[in-house]
Order: structure tokens, then sequence, then C-alpha cells
């Protein structure tokens, strides 16, 4: 049996859990063996229409009096305690925050092996995982073998296509009830606090400008925000600019910032480092804005412009307002 | 209130990943040393948390004696004391270097040190295992939260935020406790080069790391450099210009405009 955790919006599944899903089918393809997934929350159950398309044969619902709410350990817990009864050889969660989280206190509790973000999973012969995943936010792959009575995987985002099953199903509903001590359900989300959105967010933007140490100052991103404006995009910026103080965390690019996938990323004054790169990888194209004709971010742009920034983003910014 | 953080030591690649011959490391030999943007941030929150509560701040790394560099780092940005689990330079898996680093905390307990707060990086830089912070506040029987953006301390109990879309979860947990964090959560600070000069006079604890995978397996195999497209930009023009050539551009190409 393979364990899939589907995540979902009120009994819609999440994005990411149907890329794990695809995985998840094709390893119990691979083993000959069936598809199960554990869903959590009142709407869980509900999930079992949308699943059959994706060859589930059984929906396990995790219920239980004391769980309200997100609660990761107690989650993790169930999921190790379902794959036991279930005797899954392997657990399958998307590569989001919680997929992750989850996944670890399975791992812990289960005492089995975690490979985080695979983009690619064989059975070798010996039954064994011969893996592939992401290291340094993407930017490398790592082969790696994963074996154990029990072994979890996490898909990394955007990775697999989501794929229905040849055949469709009609998943049966199970209610699973875990038994869950006070200890396992300590750590539980207490309250949401909603954020204040302003301006479209990195992540949706379809063009983004984005600031580098090139740009000199806090002061000179004004232009950058201008062009933004003119394009309808938004701007963004690399660490060397968040370290200086010029720009707020929440806009960098990177592998420890967001992940973005405009239709165009003018990069202004970057030199394009790896983990600067992975960032703007989903980027439909690239236009360079840089003094350095040598810069690595021209290697990796559709377009350049070799020259500074300061004279050529406020000729752009005239040239565009003039236009309409 | 006594804290510690756990870093890596990873290599600072610059433009281009370059692997050794075997491909099983990337070739650090032009290359300086750093730690995950997301460790900074924990050792930047565990002093200001002792500046806060008072107590004292730490910092651990599981790596070879070279590691120190990154224990010396943290203690620039004014910790207190720093341990090295010292290994041969191998790089260990997330299960083993848990453990380890689990038993080096009940080891400091029993030296009269018992921390707090243990934090950590969501994920680490190079690996990103996303797990070693969990599996560490499982084997010590601690809650954990992970992802962590903000992070208060009142009476003994921790008030962590994790992002998630349109806002904020909240999370409270009480002490001791693990807690993963993302970069953004602080600005670290700079060290400055008195502090920098005296971090590389100061004493550093060396313990033996004691850390088993236990059941099953996950080894890296080799890594390998994925193929990017380096086929060289079209070049527009210089400086202004080429206006009209990113206009057309906009314009045509991307339609954007
Ligand atoms: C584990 C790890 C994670 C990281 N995560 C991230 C991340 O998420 N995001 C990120 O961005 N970085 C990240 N970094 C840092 C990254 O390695 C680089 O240090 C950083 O991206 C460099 O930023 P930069 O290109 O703005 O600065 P620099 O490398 O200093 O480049 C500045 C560029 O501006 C050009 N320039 C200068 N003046 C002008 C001008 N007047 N007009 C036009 N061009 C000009 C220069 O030619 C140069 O190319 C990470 C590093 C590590 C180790
Ligand atoms: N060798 C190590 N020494 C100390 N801390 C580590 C080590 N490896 C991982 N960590 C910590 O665990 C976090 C998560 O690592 P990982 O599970 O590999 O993604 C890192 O951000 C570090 O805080």
């Amino acid at each position: 049996m393979i364990l899939a955790f589907v995540e979902h919006e009120s009994g819609l599944p999440d994005e990411v859990s149907l890329e794990a899903l695809s995985l998840a089918r094709s390893l119990a393809t691979a083993e000959g063996t069936e598809l199960a997934a554990a869903v959590f929350g009142d709407e869980g159950a509900a999930l079992a229409d949308e699943l059959g398309a994706y060859g589930v044969e059984e929906v396990h619902h995790v219920t239980h009096d004391d769980l309200e709410g997100y609660a990761p350990e107690a989650w993790g817990e169930s999921v190790a305690q379902l794959a036991d009864d279930l005797e899954a050889g392997t657990v399958v969660v998307p590569g989001t925050d919680r997929g992750h989280e989850v996944a670890a206190h399975a791992g812990a509790t289960l005492d089995a092996p975690m490979a985080a973000n695979c983009v690619a999973v064989d059975v070798g012969d010996d039954g064994a995982y011969e893996l592939e995943r992401h290291r340094w936010g993407g930017s490398l792959l790592e082969h790696a073998r994963l074996e154990g009575e029990r072994k979890l995987v996490s898909a990394a985002k955007h990775e697999f296509p989501v794929e229905a099953a040849d055949e469709e199903t009609d998943p049966t509903v199970v209610t699973f009830s875990p038994s869950l001590e006070a200890e396992h359900l300590r750590v539980r989300v207490d309250r949401v606090e909603s954020g204040d959105e302003e301006g479209i967010p990195l992540g949706e933007a379809r063009v983004v400008v984005g600031g580098g140490r090139g740009v000199g100052g806090p002061d000179d991103y004004d232009q950058l925000e201008e062009l933004a404006d003119l394009l309808g995009g938004t701007v963004g910026a690399s660490r060397a600019a968040i370290n200086e103080g010029w720009r707020p965390h929440d806009d960098q690019v990177g592998q420890t910032g967001a992940k973005i996938s405009p239709d165009i990323y003018i990069a202004c004054g970057i030199s394009g480092a790896v983990q600067h790169m992975v960032g703007c990888k989903g980027s439909e194209t690239i236009l360079a804005i840089n003094t350095d004709p040598e810069a690595a971010i021209i290697q990796k742009a559709d377009w350049a412009v070799v020259g500074d920034l300061h004279e050529v983003v406020p000729e752009l910014n005239d040239a565009i307002r003039e236009r309409t | 209130m006594n804290v510690l953080a756990c870093v890596k030591r990873v290599p600072n690649t610059g433009a281009k990943i370059v692997l050794t011959d075997d491909n099983q490391r990337i070739d650090a030999s032009n290359l300086g040393f750093t730690m995950s943007p997301h460790e900074e941030c924990a050792i930047e929150e565990a002093i200001q948390q002792v500046e806060a509560h008072g107590g004292s701040a730490h910092v651990l790394t599981l790596g070879p004696e070279d590691a120190t560099e990154q224990l010396r780092t943290g203690l620039a940005m004014q910790a207190d004391e720093a341990t090295l689990l010292e290994t041969d330079g191998a790089e260990w898996g997330p299960r083993a270097t848990a453990d380890a680093i689990a038993n080096a905390v009940r080891d400091l307990a029993d030296d009269g040190t018992e921390f707090d707060l243990l934090l950590f990086g969501t994920e680490s830089a190079d690996a990103a295992n996303y797990q070693v912070g969990v599996r560490v506040a499982r084997k010590l029987g601690r809650p954990c939260v992970t992802g962590i953006k903000s992070l208060d301390v009142e009476d003994g109990t921790a008030i962590a935020g994790r992002e998630v879309s349109g806002g904020e979860e909240i999370y409270e947990v009480d002490l001791p406790a693990v807690v993963t964090v993302k970069e953004g959560i602080n600005e670290p600070r700079y060290a400055s080069m008195r502090a920098k000069m005296q971090a590389r006079k100061q004493e550093l604890d060396h313990l033996e790391p004691a850390g088993a995978a236990g059941g099953g397996t996950f080894e890296k195999v080799r890594l390998e450099a994925p193929e990017t497209d380096d086929s060289a930009a079209e070049v527009l023009g210089d400086g202004p210009d080429a206006v009209p050539e990113i206009v057309e551009v906009l314009e045509s190409e991307v339609e954007v405009l």
C-alpha cells in the first residue's frame, strides 16, 4: 500500500497534493499495490469523489474528538499510525510547509527515513527507491537511495504533472481514529491573523522588476517601482539589497525568499547568483540590465542591456509613459 | 533563559555550481563557506531572546574542525558559547545528525546548561532535508513549531507565527520548545571588527558526536548539476540607447504593453 497525505481547502484538494498523488500512483503501479489517501478535517470525507479521478482506492478520514484545526505532531502521529495499520511501505506528501512538517513527525514516530523534495522516484529491482531530489533550492540534484519497511517522500512543488488515472476508482471512505495523547496535541494553530495585503503578491505577478546591490540605495527603488507600475507588475529584490536594509525581506526572490513565475523578470543590478536564480527560474523570460557584460545573469537572461540602470530605467519609464 | 541555535557549514557558491570529479560534493576549492540565511536568523533570534530575557545564547554545529568558522561567526554576533560536534568531514544524514544534536543537548544539560529554546533553520542550505529540527524535538520529547517568522516569549510560553496564504498562523507552546525559523524573522546583525577579533580568541567546546540513523536507509549516491540554458542573452544595446529595443520586446515579444 502507498499512503498519500492530501491537503485540501474545504473539501477541494490542494494542487501540490494532486501532484504528489501522481507520484504516489506511479509508485503504487510500479509496486503492484493499492493507493490510499489520508485526509483530515470535517470536509475530508467530501474529497472521496475528487480523489477517485486519481486512482485512490481508499480514503482514510482521520477523526478524533480533540483534533480540531491543524496540529502538526498529532497529524504526523496519525499518519504514522495509519501507515502502520495499512502496512503502507511508503508515505507520500506534498512538498509544502505542512507536508514536510507532517512527514517529519511521521518519520520520527516510525523511526523511518524521509527524502524531501523528490523530482523522480524509481523502484529498483530490490524494491529500494532510486530517487532524484532537489538540493540548494533546486540548483542541484541529488541521486539517492531510500529503503525501509516504512519510508517517506515529499514531491517537490510543480515537478509532477497532475494526471488523472487511466481508470477512475470509486474510493471507499474509512474513518480512522488515531490514539492520541495530550502530548501530541500540545502544538496546534491557536489563531490565524490576517495579513495586510498590499499590491500584487510576488508569486502571482505577471511582471517583476528586481533590484539588486547595483541599485545602490533605498531611494533609487522609486524608478523600479515606477517601471513596475507602468507594466502592472511588482518589485522584487536580491538578498544583497535586503541585507543592506533597502527593501523588506518580503521582496526577496530566491532560495530563501519568494519563487516567482512572471511573463518577464526585469533584473536590474543583480549579478545572478545560483541562490537568486532558483527563485526566478520559473520566469517565462528574463531581461537583465547590468553594467557588467560578464555578469552571470547575462548568460541566463533572454535579453540584456549593458549599462547603468540609473540611466536606462528612467528613460525606459519616459518612453513607456509617452506611448500611452 | 538559555537558547541554542544549530547551524551547518556549507560552501558559498556563486554564479555556478561546480562538482568534484566523483560527483560527491561541491568543489569548494575556490569557494568560501557560509551557513543558511535561516540559520543566521536563528543565531540572531537566540541573541535577541537572551538580550530580552537574560540567560545565555549558544551556537552548535556538527561538522569538520573548519566549521569552527561558522561558530565564530555566531560568537562575533555576540553569542556566548559555541559547541563543535566534530566529524571527519563526511556528510551526516538528517537522522544521525538529529540524534547527535539531541544527545549533545542532553550532555550539555548534564553539565548544567539546560536549554529552554532550541532554534534551527527550517531547512539546511545544501541538503534541505526539512527534518532535523522536528526529529531533535521528538527525540527530546519537546513541542516543535516550524517555518516560524515571528517569535515572542512571555512567561514561559513561546508565541510563534508562521506565514500562510492570506495571513499568519499563530502557535503558543510552553517552553522548553524547539522552533525552526525562516529568514525574515529578524535582521541578523553585522559583527564589528572588534567582535570578530575577540571571537577568534574565544574557547570552543569540542564534543564527540554520537548519533545513529535508525532503521532503513536514505543515502546520497551522487550529485548532479542540472543543465542550464546558458545560451547568452540577446544584447539589446548599450545604456539608454537600448530603450526603443526594450519597448519593442515588452510590446511584441512579452506583450505586457
Ligand atoms: C544559502 C544561501 C541562500 C541564499 N538565498 C538567496 C535568495 O533567496 N535570494 C538572493 O537574491 N540571494 C540569496 N543568497 C545570496 C546570493 O548568493 C548573492 O549573494 C546575492 O544574490 C547577490 O545579490 P546581488 O546580485 O544584488 O549583488 P551582487 O552580486 O553584488 O551584484 C550586483 C550586480 O549589480 C551590477 N551593477 C552594479 N552597479 C550597477 C548599475 N549602476 N547599473 C546596473 N548594474 C549594476 C554589478 O555588475 C553586479 O552584477 C543566498 C546565499 C546563500 C549562501
Ligand atoms: N550538521 C549540522 N549541524 C548543526 N545543525 C544542523 C546540521 N544539519 C542541519 N542542522 C540544523 O537543522 C536544520 C534543518 O536541516 P535539514 O533537515 O537538513 O534541512 C538546519 O537549518 C540547521 O539548523
